[in-house]
């Protein structure tokens, strides 16, 4: 059973920390000019994070306790290559999920 | 639909962002229905969802508190999931830095992953907006986002019965962000920038408290920067 005050203190701290991370340069750096090495990082922020934050999602599902799952791993591939060549999120995100319901019904 | 007013931006970010209401939905709802298993009130559940807006972070520190872990590791770990926002807000700086502090500090507690693409996504492909069109846009894209994030939450943790594991919610997350991050590759050096990420995060899968997706996205990121400036180079171009 989770503790209240802890449970409290997480909420509150979590709230204060994020918005901490959330503001920091937004709103502390402002207007003033950043440096070109900087900005030239940050253009590479989306493409960097978002996909190391799904590839282990992908390869290791939790869902299937990290074990390879051919379902998944050919949603996000379809996903990705219909995204890349349509330029359409929607089309994207719809072929995934036919894949992925597909073959977990074709697999299953 | 082009953008030449503060509304027309906004109506834009309203509509660019409403394929995410697919993924918010489950996503909140699921939130909700982990937290009440784990014990907490429904009024306790909304509270996270509105105080930190953070659904990997959220449930990370969920699942640490059921562990019972101390506090400060739960703080910790679900910050660190959390690092990215500071990427993001770094990255937003050069084009929304002029605003307000008011509009600032509200576009802060509102940056999550799909304001913060969407944004970005449309800032790069028109470069010509003006501060004001950038936040009306920028707010325009929470609204279909956020006021979802906090109701579904209630409603599954009021529905309080587990979704069945054959819905396979756990992957409308990693498709949704593939879908999106897809249109943004327009150049070599977003394409490196990806690969090393991966690459990198896949090594480092194993490192605790979520930290290998900072170390991948940072290494992704000089990896891009890198390239950017070979091929500036080899093009003869002074960067």
């Amino acid at each position: 059973m989770i503790d209240k005050t802890t449970l409290w203190i997480i909420i509150i701290g979590l709230g204060l920390g994020s918005f901490f991370l959330r503001f920091v340069f937004t709103g502390l750096v402002g207007d003033r000019l950043m440096p070109a090495w900087l900005l030239r990082h940050l253009r590479y922020t989306a493409v960097a994070v978002l996909p190391a934050l799904v590839a282990p999602q992908v390869l290791w599902p939790k869902a299937t306790g990290g074990e390879l799952d051919p379902a998944r791993m050919a949603a996000a591939a379809v996903t990705l290559v219909v995204g890349l060549m349509t330029k359409n999120v929607l089309a994207a995100i719809g072929s995934g999920a036919v894949t992925l319901y597909g073959l977990l019904y074709l697999l299953g | 639909m082009a953008i030449t007013t503060v509304k027309s931006a906004y109506l834009k970010g309203v509509l660019d962002s409403t394929p995410f209401i697919l993924v918010i939905i489950p996503f909140a709802s699921l939130f909700g229905l982990i937290a009440t298993e784990a014990g907490l009130s429904v009024f306790e559940t909304l509270a996270f969802s509105v105080v930190v807006i953070a659904g990997a972070a959220q449930l990370t520190a969920l699942q640490l508190l059921q562990e019972e872990a101390p506090t400060i590791v739960v703080l910790a770990s679900a910050l660190a999931v959390n690092l990215r926002m500071a990427m993001y807000s770094a990255s937003l700086t050069p084009f929304i830095g002029g605003a307000p502090l008011w509009q600032r500090a509200l576009a802060a507690y509102l940056t999550v992953d799909q304001s913060y693409i969407v944004s970005v996504a449309q800032y790069e492909k028109d470069p010509g907006m003006t501060v004001p069109q950038r936040m009306g846009y920028f707010f325009g894209a929470v609204t279909p986002v956020i006021p979802l994030w906090y109701i579904f939450t209630v409603v599954g943790a009021i529905l309080g019965t587990q979704v069945p594991d054959s819905w396979a919610l756990d992957f409308a997350i990693p498709i949704a962000f593939l879908a999106m991050i897809a249109p943004m590759f327009r150049t070599f050096a977003h394409v490196v920038a990806a690969f090393v990420a991966v690459v990198v995060s896949l090594l480092a899968a194993t490192v605790p408290y979520s930290l290998g997706i900072i170390v991948a996205g940072a290494a992704g990121m000089m990896a891009g920067a890198q390239t950017e400036v070979w091929l500036s180079r080899k093009n003869g171009v002074r960067s």
